[in-house]
């Protein structure tokens, strides 16, 4: 029971990675997610079912995932549309995409076929299975994060950050930004897209009503990662991360378990959801405004004792 | 190395909100020129950079850059040649980098590869070139720029701006947001940045001062004109005074008597 849990936050977390690199590291609010999520499921689970690989469906899914950002990414250029509205387009779009993957159906199983969840306990023989699919999820987890870490301290993932802090500043160092921001959006929903292709096959059917409220799950996983520590190195943004995920993954476990003591129905998680992004916003604006107040405050007292210092010496300075 | 052949910039032609600030621009900056730019305020100069920078394309005219017209191209595409800083401290750094990656962005300009050129050697090379600046930075390269004091920032930013290797550096009023200690500070560090690298420079300033002793060539602008360019010679003898009287006997009206223009501070 626990170790689903551990296995299905985990899963999660590779889809907040790709929300962490839209609204983190680039700005950019993307609600392609919503749909790239369930691109990933569909394309993942469509592959599988017609006999291609079990590596092959999921780097189909990935790639399905980039194109829809590098969707995403072109209409917001070109068009010189907010990034809202044109990862709105774009998911809009796969609704209708994802029905036509699935063959027109809204919802394909993954039946007598085997799956990488059932592939990796037979892999791992002599481990309990619920402890080798742990195991092996953990694994994949870790390499993606590890490819990320070292994306974004390679010169290319650096100029992405920065321009995620300031465009202008990438322009007026000679880059093109629109070239990073579809390697960026184009990376996020590629990874959004191959964590729909895992859960399809955890769960044992895609969706085309999969990737409802993700964004939204998200974040809430991302803010509540940022209440555990606090860092500006890429290692511990995406640890935090995968600890939001899970931390998140249980939470809702319990909800939806011991919920109906309090009168809580699995419909009313995507507001609690909602509560829990907005409650969190609103303790990081408090301690935000806090840190101001005392980096002023810091500040007074080392202009005080300068000026302290200064006198001492018997400086003229008393006017600066 | 900049020719700039009667340029003109119109916002919103054609609507009620039309409005022309630059008209029939013409200057030619040669290699090594360092020019000084006043004028009141809305008279052009900021809409001048962001022409030359291609931020905004022109309306009229033509821009050539090393002999190649540049009128059409991308900004980020002549940035290999400009360098920019702006008068917000925020805008020429990311705040939520750290120094490092900052510089290490700066450091080659253009598009980047998948190399990891942040090593122990450059951090080196990072703190021996951020001791130029006396602003102890070099023992904070793992910090977030967004940490930083404006001129400190600004600093940065200047330093992050030559370390790119431009050639021509447009500096709009890029001190004027610092407390007159750190102004000081960065108007010393540019002069020596722009002697050591070589650098041609465009730097529009509001102090009088600043723009007389600086520099071997002063322009000044108004209601979208170029109406003064001056020679070293003829600058050798100006005054802030004798200024404001060139200026009136051109445009035949009252010099703006805008407080920071005259200050001397
Ligand atoms: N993006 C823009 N859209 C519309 N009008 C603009 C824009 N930028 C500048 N202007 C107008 O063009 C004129 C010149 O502005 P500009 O910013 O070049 O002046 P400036 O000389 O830099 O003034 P300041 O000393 O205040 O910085 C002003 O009337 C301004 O309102
Ligand atoms: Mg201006």
């Amino acid at each position: 029971m626990l170790e689903g849990i551990f296995v299905d936050g985990l899963i999660f977390s590779i889809m907040v990675l790709g929300v962490l690199i839209s609204y983190r590291i680039l700005d950019f609010a993307d609600l392609t997610c919503d749909g790239s999520f369930a691109t990933g499921a569909a394309v993942a689970t469509m592959a599988i079912v017609s006999g291609v690989g079990l590596v092959g469906a999921l780097v189909l899914a990935f790639v399905s995932g980039a194109i829809a950002g590098l969707i995403t990414a072109t209409i917001h250029n070109e068009l010189k549309v907010p990034g809202l509205l044109a990862g709105i387009l774009t998911m809009t779009m796969l609704y209708s995409i994802n029905i036509r993957i699935l063959g027109g159906r809204a919802n394909v199983p993954l039946l007598k076929v085997e799956t990488l969840f059932q592939k990796i306990p037979k892999l791992l023989g002599g481990i309990p299975s619920a402890w080798a699919l742990l195991i092996g999820t953990l694994v994949i987890v870790f390499v993606v994060k590890t490819i990320i870490d070292i994306f974004f301290r390679t010169d290319l993932g650096i100029a992405i950050g920065a321009m995620g802090s300031n465009e202008q500043m990438v322009i007026t160092l000679g880059m093109n930004p629109k070239v990073l921001k579809l390697i960026g959006i184009g990376l996020s929903n590629a990874l959004i897209a191959l964590s729909g292709g895992l859960l399809a096959q955890y769960q044992g059917f895609a969706d085309a009503n999969l990737g409802q409220g993700m964004v939204v799950q998200g974040l809430a996983a991302i803010m509540i990662g940022e209440f555990l520590f606090d860092s500006n190195r890429i290692t511990f943004i995406t640890l935090r991360v995968v600890f939001g995920a899970i931390i998140y993954k249980g939470l809702m476990f319990l909800g939806r378990y011991y919920g109906y003591y309090i009168n809580l129905t699995p419909s009313d998680l995507k507001l609690l959801t909602g509560i829990m992004v907005i409650v969190s916003l609103i303790i990081a604006q408090t301690r935000n405004a806090a840190s101001t107040a005392d980096a002023r405050k810091k500040a007074l007292k080392r202009n005080k004792a300068r000026r302290d210092a200064l006198a001492g010496k018997g400086g003229d300075d008393a006017q600066n | 190395m900049l020719k700039i052949e009667q340029v003109s910039k119109v916002f919103y032609p054609g609507t009620v909100n039309e409005k022309t600030a630059l008209e029939d621009i013409n200057l030619s900056v040669h290699e090594h020129d360092i020019i000084t730019v006043v004028g009141s305020n809305g008279s052009g100069k900021s809409t001048l950079f962001n022409l030359i920078a291609g931020t905004f394309p022109v309306t009229g005219g033509s821009l050539t850059l090393d002999g190649k017209d540049v009128t059409n191209k991308a900004e980020y595409k002549r940035a290999f040649t400009i360098g920019r800083i702006f008068q917000d401290p925020t805008k020429g750094t990311a705040a939520k980098m750290s120094i490092e990656d900052n510089l290490v962005t700066a450091y080659k300009k253009g598009m980047k590869g998948l190399r990891i050129s942040l090593n122990s050697e450059i951090r080196e090379f990072f703190a021996e070139e951020l001791k130029q600046l006396s602003m102890g930075l070099e023992n904070r390269l793992k910090d977030n720029v967004g940490l930083l004091s404006g001129g400190q920032r600004q600093a940065l930013t200047l330093l992050m701006t030559v370390l790119s290797k431009p050639r021509l550096l447009l500096l709009d009023e890029h001190t004027a947001a610092l407390d007159p200690r750190n102004a000081q500070i960065v108007m010393d560090l540019t002069m020596q940045f722009i002697k050591r690298y070589d650098l041609t420079a465009l730097m529009v300033t509001h102090n009088m001062q600043h723009a007389i002793g600086f520099g071997n060539r002063l322009l000044m602008m108004d209601e979208g004109h170029i109406i003064l360019d001056l020679t070293l010679e003829q600058k050798k003898e100006l005054t802030v005074s004798r200024l404001v009287e060139m200026f009136k006997q051109v445009r035949n009206k009252e010099f703006d008597h805008d407080e920071t223009l005259l200050s001397d501070s």
